[in-house]
């Protein structure tokens, strides 16, 4: 079992690498591609919620932040998509002849390939710093990044004169190193990038949870308030997670809006947020493979139930999440590392039961 | 005598109205050993709550090596030396016994600083030490959730060693535990005794008896008397409210 554990991660990526390019057409590979960047999100939710104990809720507003940066960076390089000021045609709509101060960094391919995690990261680490340091836990910490993610909804929701609202940005039509980037050519391109990240992403995680800054980790979900009294402080390693987390899920809804197309504010929806924490529920929290298999599995169904019955994919969703949490608490990848097929019968009281002491039950004891 | 190492002035804490310690006054020498006993809800706890920065109190100072400890965070008062033992031991249960220890012995407390870095190998000699000492070593790799209650109350005792701190406050480190297993705790605070300044409440009166500590009792959040065990177990006061009538 140890030796299937060690291997499950590298059977994933030559799997990922060679075998689904050539398997899949290009739209599949594309899919394939989006649950990918999406697993990175995954992996974010795992560090803070599988190891920390940190339930947030508002996870989207990292991804979008890395959505929204790499989009107007495409927009504005794309010459097609430029209206009479040089900059993107939608400005024109609601009569804004100057790009805003804040996108003027975003020109640069430089500054936009740092900024698609450095501000979700700095986002992060300023919202965690201040909900860690006032001693905010629990399902308190969980209603606030709910908050914190409708905030930023709405706020990019309704200024359409920065954000074209709730259009988003496109970037399908957009175009990269003269290729227009919804082009099969480029998308294979995004879809092997995606693939090479998902892996090192895989390794930051496993970075901060193995050794003892990840025993402290653990530390903090088991009881926080004991390790203050073994003389450590919280909140630097809550929000040290916390703003890594931020930086992985930017880089993650950098790589999902180019390869679906348009980041938009529904990225930052309630529901979306619950489902990132879905994912790695269903795959496994407090592994580092689990999250992946989650999101890709959810991801997988959601298209092929999408697919076969449009309206039942939501239904299905809530059905499968109550079948992990009552069947399979420790997820697909905990299930099958513990036990697999013999917990399902062990549920519904068929299971065979473990040995016991047969005298005991039998002999009584004698009494003198 | 010297300053005091630990002091408490004049301090009461009240939770709504409530007084939990009334005008509590009490001095802790370096070196010093003490037993502290008390009825149920006589202050004990909340005692050690006030010394350990989890309860402000609402009257009264605290003092460690001349410093205030007032306002001052829980991790930056175990740092400058005191330690704490819960009464119900808590312990990482989803880490390993070796890790719990490791987790306390770490000399660097800083987040950043323990990213990438092992533990020194003095820490981690002085882990084995205390892990064998207290019987935990065939379980060192055993999560500490999985054991039982008297081997939790152990790594709960041995982490707090390990963490080693100057002062040590132990809040009730034998209950649950059977009479073997309270008689080496017993040797072992003893044997921590000398170079470490140790606080213990219990109930468990056999166990006060073979530590052979001198005994504050406490009651309704003050000092009632205090001496060596035999003479605080004559005080007609203390039967009164605590022990009660000699056995017959």
């Amino acid at each position: 079992m140890k030796i299937f554990q060690r291997l499950v991660p590298w059977i994933l990526l030559a799997i990922a690498l060679f075998i689904l390019p050539a398997a899949l057409d290009d739209f599949r590979l594309n899919l394939f591609g989006r649950y990918f960047s999406l697993a990175i999100t995954a992996l974010a939710i795992d560090l803070i919620w599988g190891y920390t104990g940190l339930l947030s809720l508002g996870q989207g507003i990292f991804f979008a932040l890395g959505g929204y940066a790499v989009a107007m960076y495409l927009m504005l390089n794309t010459k097609s998509l430029a209206g009479g000021n040089g900059i993107p045609k939608f400005f024109e709509n609601y009569g804004v002849d100057q790009l805003p101060f804040f996108w003027q960094p975003f020109w640069s391919p430089v500054f936009t390939l740092i900024a698609l995690w450095v501000i979700p990261a700095v986002v992060a680490g300023l919202v965690g710093w201040l909900i860690f340091r006032n001693r905010i836990k629990g399902v308190y910490f969980s209603i606030i990044t709910q908050a914190a993610l409708m905030v930023f909804f709405h706020f990019f929701n309704g200024q359409q004169k920065l954000f074209d609202g709730t259009n988003g940005l496109k970037t399908s039509t957009s175009e990269l190193f003269g290729q227009l980037v919804g082009s099969p050519d480029m998308q294979v391109w995004f879809y092997r990038l995606t693939v090479l990240l998902l892996p090192l992403a895989f390794l930051v995680c496993r970075y901060f949870t193995s050794g003892r800054f990840g025993d402290a980790l653990i530390a903090i979900r088991d009881d926080e308030s004991r390790l203050r009294f073994a003389g450590f402080n919280p909140v630097p390693f809550k929000t040290i997670v916390f703003l890594v987390a931020g930086a992985l899920c930017g880089i993650s809804g950098a790589l999902y809006t180019v390869q679906s197309g348009i980041v938009s504010p529904q990225y930052m929806s309630i529901s979306f947020s619950i489902e990132m924490v879905i994912w790695v529920a269903v795959g496994g929290r407090g592994t580092l493979v689990g999250p992946i298999i989650g999101a890709t599995v959810v991801n997988y169904l959601r298209s092929l139930v999408s697919e076969a019955l449009p309206e039942a994919w939501l239904f299905v969703q809530g059905a499968l999440f109550i079948f992990v949490v009552v069947l399979m608490p420790d997820g697909i990848y905990g299930w099958i590392t513990k036990g697999g097929f013999r917990t399902f019968l062990a549920a519904f009281g068929i299971a065979k039961k473990a040995k016991t002491y047969p005298q005991i039950d039998k002999e009584a004891i004698p009494v003198d | 005598m010297s300053e005091p190492l630990l002091e408490l002035n004049d301090v009461s804490v009240s939770f709504d109205g409530f007084y939990a310690l009334t005008d509590l006054s009490l001095k802790l020498y370096k070196g010093e050993l003490k037993s502290i006993i008390g009825p149920n809800g006589a202050g004990k706890t909340t005692f050690l709550d006030v010394i350990t920065g989890k309860v402000r109190p609402t009257k009264g100072t605290v003092s460690f090596k001349g410093k205030s400890l007032l306002g001052v965070s829980e991790q930056q008062i175990s740092r400058n030396g005191i330690g704490r033992k819960f009464q119900t031991p808590r312990v990482f249960e989803n880490l390993t016994v070796l890790r719990n220890l490791e987790l306390s012995a770490s000399p660097e407390k800083n987040a950043l600083s323990l990213l990438g870095s092992g533990l020194p190998q003095s820490s981690k000699d002085e882990v084995h030490r205390i892990m064998n000492y207290v019987g935990l070593t065939p379980f060192a790799t055993v999560k500490a959730g999985s054991l039982s209650h008297g081997q939790k109350q152990w790594l709960a005792i041995a982490s707090l060693v390990a963490q080693a701190p100057e002062v040590l406050l132990l809040d009730e480190p034998v209950a649950g535990l059977t009479d073997e297993e309270t008689l080496r705790t017993a040797e072992l605070i003893k044997s921590l005794a000398g170079d470490h300044t140790v606080v213990v409440i219990e109930h468990d009166m056999e166990f006060i008896r073979d530590l052979g500590f001198d005994v504050t009792v406490l009651h309704q959040g003050q000092v009632l008397t205090q001496g060596p065990l035999e003479k605080v177990k004559a005080d007609p006061r203390v039967i009164e409210v605590y022990l009660g009538p000699p056995e017959q």
